[in-house]
């Protein structure tokens, strides 16, 4: 358990640091989370982490990585849908750290 | 956290043997936490690329019911998440016509789409199959 700052607001975080409630999330909280490991946040972040949140938004989970980076493939171009762009993106894991950022909580079949 | 969903080079350098896995779904979706928790095996099984198939008979049909509001029992509404398993690359869906029929369901119920199969083609399925978890 824990909690974060952002905007005066104290929310509160699992022991892993993703947001308990969904609906604390703004973009402030994620410029915080990112910051916090020491990422500046740019379109190419924000275009997968607003993927991600409408992706929760319909299925009510968090993709696991491989269905990500096929998703992000089909929706924004096999340049984007690989690994490697998704891991230079988001160094600690793509599903994980991009998922955290967007007030999702952890991807399931992440231990 | 591993992220072995991710490991493309790891699924060509490993290969390995592929078993057949039915998962059989047999409770409604709320009331008992067998529903969720066993939706989760298999979505995390899917990691694994193994042959998975879900089957739904018995209350289990419920589960895929279109339009479940679960507001007052305090559960998330999955439901939608049955549709994301397309994605994941589980696409073998049966449900046991007899089950629907007792319930006064069709296929049209269901937010997904599945194949309807008898009770005695389920059972056929289920003799071919390396493993067969029940929730």
């Amino acid at each position: 358990m824990g909690t974060i700052e952002v905007g005066g607001k104290v929310l509160e975080t699992d022991e892993e640091g993703y947001l308990k409630n969904l609906s604390d999330w703004t973009p402030e909280v994620a410029e915080y989370m990112a910051k916090q490991d020491g990422l500046e946040l740019t379109d190419n972040h924000w275009e997968v982490i607003n993927f991600l949140r409408e992706y929760y938004e319909e299925y009510q989970i968090a993709p696991a990585v491989r269905v990500l980076t096929k998703a992000i493939g089909k929706k924004l171009g096999p340049d984007k849908g690989n690994s490697k762009y998704l891991y230079e993106l988001f160094p600690y894991g793509p599903a994980k750290q991009a998922c955290k950022y967007a007030g999702l909580p952890k991807p399931t079949g992440c231990v | 956290m591993s992220e072995v969903t991710g490991g493309v080079e790891v699924e060509e350098e490993i290969g390995g043997t592929v078993k057949k896995f039915m998962f059989v779904n047999r409770k409604a979706p709320y009331g008992t936490i067998y529903a969720l928790e066993g939706l989760e095996v298999v979505l995390i099984s899917a990691a694994f690329d193994q042959d998975v198939s879900l089957v739904f008979l018995d209350d289990g049909v419920y589960q895929l019911k279109k339009g479940q509001h679960t507001k007052a029992v305090d559960m998330k509404n999955f439901s939608p998440t049955y549709r994301a398993l397309e994605g994941y690359d589980i696409d073998k869906l049966y449900v046991e016509k007899e089950s629907l029929e007792e319930r006064g369901l069709t296929a049209d119920d269901l937010v997904v789409d599945v194949e309807v199969l008898t009770a005695e083609e389920i059972a056929k399925l289920m003799a071919e199959q390396d493993v067969v978890l029940s929730f």
